[in-house]
């Protein structure tokens, strides 16, 4: 018993390397795309002058959530500009928001398939327990063989870690929907389909919003971590006030993404209170 | 279904295969036009049973043939056709959807069937101007009571024109005055539309009062089917003279079961014979109670007396004030009222301990209130 160990880590060494290998044409091609995205949506945001940006995004918070939370943006964005953080926070921003986009896309499909057939539900709850589970850490490993040091890999093992909440919410929401509202629409000689677009998602709407906030608010916090495997941005601040000891800096970039996760966590948590 | 024809009975079945019985060796047939209500205590399957005919819940055996065709036997897209042209569904919890406004829902079938958006919002309208609710069209189910949320539900059912109207406890949820409300309107609906209903309900003054035929049932079996009048003349068993005698004992017929909202009332001081005149006339009522600043009953007024108050240029009501009507507590039994109320001038008042005025009991409620215990005290 004691000199017999379970190559368990060997294993999976070698699963990564022969799929890193096999999948390397397509995983190449997909870097490649997604680094000309991040790079275009980067660019297009840097471009904007920053004291326009700002006010866009008071301007959005003050729509969507009112006036309060409009000022907050309004001097948070302005303190980050004063601290000379703009740059690394607009590409924390950017691949926060295409890893919560991915991370939706993919999700909010694989949660409604959950919701309506048990089969599915049955393989995929025990992953996301998984996923949930697995310390953020480990997915940052796998990911550097398959694309590379980079903020694609960043955004690979963010995806991974973010989007558990947007397919248990929206299944979650879908199976709330009270049965005599799915009955009535049966009565009615509703189709599978137009059940689902025109009663359980308009109804589920709320909770899959919640899921979407929780989405964005673990991208933003698991961008931060993905530094260490060469994302940019604000987490890259942090990291290099590690390596340097210098806490003035860490806080500063630390505070940096307390603004943002504070402005995009009450816009989201009010759109999905407006649905209602 | 194999042990039910073995002649097992219902619990021995739930005992052995964990599944229990819902309905079973149910027939039953429906005519034309005519308002069929089944009726039996909650737990005897009628529910289910009228889910087995438009399949919401699938029968294991037996068949529902609508117009020569067996409903059971329809692949799936034929029953969804079936149920967006044939049913018009009303639900005991009303299930609005809450996220549409009451056109929107009153549309939904429409928008199921794919009609263009014009096309369903008139005929949405139509529908719920069927139902008395003209202008609510853009409100939200919410923001509605709970007889006008089902009022939606049954416009929802009845703005697809259906051949069939299933109406499962339609309105076993309302309290009884609305519910009776309700229940007079579906009458006079369907004098004009003639639809076709199946109506279900636990509740026997309901099944009498709208039902051409009634199937009472029992643990998921009829006990007897017939007309109000066969059922309560003519028990079939026991269980259906228990049930009948039980219903007479425990709603024996009170002022408070048959009287109606009190409307309209004058109120004194402040309201002059001119007032007073003005709301009869709206209503087309000959007489009305008046009310002193604390909301209690003091008289009545008639027309001819307000008339001639007015005449005399008096400004005040209390000069024509009278004080010679009948007044009773809920809880009378409407028989005692019966000799009075064949000479009395206007409507009985119905007032509670405090003074107030619950109700007012008109001579033709009276009547038929009386005329279906009437019968079911024959039987």
């Amino acid at each position: 018993m004691d000199n017999y160990r379970i190559p368990l880590g060997d294993w999976i060494e070698s699963l990564i390397d022969v799929l890193s290998t096999a999948l390397a044409p397509l995983t190449k091609a997909l870097s490649h795309v997604m680094e000309a995205g991040i790079d275009a949506m980067n660019d297009a945001l840097m471009a904007v002058p920053p004291w326009i940006m700002i006010l866009v995004i008071a301007l959005i918070s003050w729509k969507l959530a009112g006036r309060k939370i409009a000022l907050i943006a309004l001097f948070g964005f302005a303190l980050i500009l004063n601290l000379g953080m703009w740059e690394p926070t607009v590409s924390t921003l950017t691949l926060a928001l295409i890893s919560t986009g991915v991370a939706m896309v993919i999700g909010i499909p694989l949660g409604i398939l959950s919701a309506m057939y048990k089969g599915v539900s049955r393989v995929v709850m025990p992953i996301l327990d998984l996923m949930q589970t697995m310390p953020a850490f480990v997915y940052l490993i796998p990911a550097i063989p398959f694309f590379g040091l980079g903020p694609v890999s960043a955004i690979f093992s963010t995806v991974i870690f973010a989007m558990p909440p947007a397919i248990r919410l929206t299944c979650l929401g879908i199976k709330q929907v009270p049965v005599s509202l799915t009955e009535a629409a049966d009565a009615f000689g509703a189709t599978r389909v137009q059940k689902l677009f025109k009663v359980e998602l308009p109804l589920a709407a709320p909770t899959i919003m919640a899921g979407v906030n929780q989405t964005i608010m673990l991208a933003l916090s698991m961008v931060v971590i993905a530094a260490m495997i060469g994302a940019r941005g604000l987490g890259g601040e942090v990291w290099r006030a590690i390596q340097r000891l210098q806490p003035g800096l860490g806080f500063e970039a630390g505070l940096c993404v307390v603004i943002v996760a504070v402005v995009l966590d009450r816009i989201t948590q009010k759109l999905g209170a407006k649905r209602v | 279904m194999e042990l039910l024809k073995k002649g097992k009975t219902k619990d021995e079945i739930l005992a052995r295969t964990g599944r229990p019985v819902g309905v079973a060796d149910v027939s039953f047939h429906v005519e034309e036009g005519e308002i069929l209500v089944i009726m039996g205590l909650s737990g005897s399957g009628k529910s289910t049973l009228v889910r087995c005919v438009n399949r919401l819940i699938e029968p294991t055996a037996g068949s529902v043939v609508i117009d020569g065709v067996d409903v059971t036997a329809l692949p799936k897209d034929k029953l969804l056709e079936f149920r967006r042209t044939k049913f018009g569904m009303v639900f005991q919890n009303f299930a609005l959807f809450p996220h549409k406004t009451v056109a929107d829902n009153a549309a939904f079938g429409l928008e199921i069937q794919g009609k263009d958006p014009g096309k369903r919002r008139e005929k949405a309208l139509r529908a719920l101007e069927q139902v008395g609710l003209a202008g609510w069209e853009d409100k939200y189910p919410g923001e509605l009571s709970g007889g006008m949320q089902q009022r939606v539900g049954l416009a929802r059912a009845l703005a697809l024109d259906p051949d069939i109207l299933l109406m499962d406890e339609a309105f076993s949820a309302l309290d009884p005055l609305i519910r009776r409300d309700m229940q007079d309107e579906l009458v006079t609906l369907q004098e004009t539309m003639r639809k076709t209903i199946v109506f279900i309900t636990h509740d026997l003054d309901e099944a009498i009062k709208l039902g051409d035929r009634i199937v009472l049932m029992k643990d998921g079996a009829v006990v007897q089917e017939g007309t109000a009048e066969d059922i309560l003349t003519n028990p079939a068993t026991r269980y259906v003279e228990r049930f009948v005698e039980d219903v007479d004992l425990s709603k024996a017929l009170t002022a408070a079961s048959v009287m109606k909202k009190p409307g309209v009332t004058v109120h004194l001081p402040t309201d002059g014979p001119r007032t007073a005149l003005r709301k009869m006339d709206e209503r087309g009522i000959s007489s009305i109670f008046a009310l002193n600043k604390d909301h209690k009953l003091v008289g009545v007024i008639t027309a001819d007396d307000a008339a001639a108050a007015l005449e005399r240029g008096e400004k005040k009501l209390e000069g024509a004030v009278r004080t010679d009507f009948i007044a009773i507590g809920p809880d009378t039994p409407v028989q005692e009222l019966m000799a009075d109320m064949a000479l009395t001038f206007c409507p009985a008042a119905v007032v509670n301990e405090d003074g107030r005025l619950k109700g007012v009991i008109v001579r033709g409620s009276l009547l038929a209130g009386l005329a279906e215990k009437g019968r079911a005290q024959n039987g």
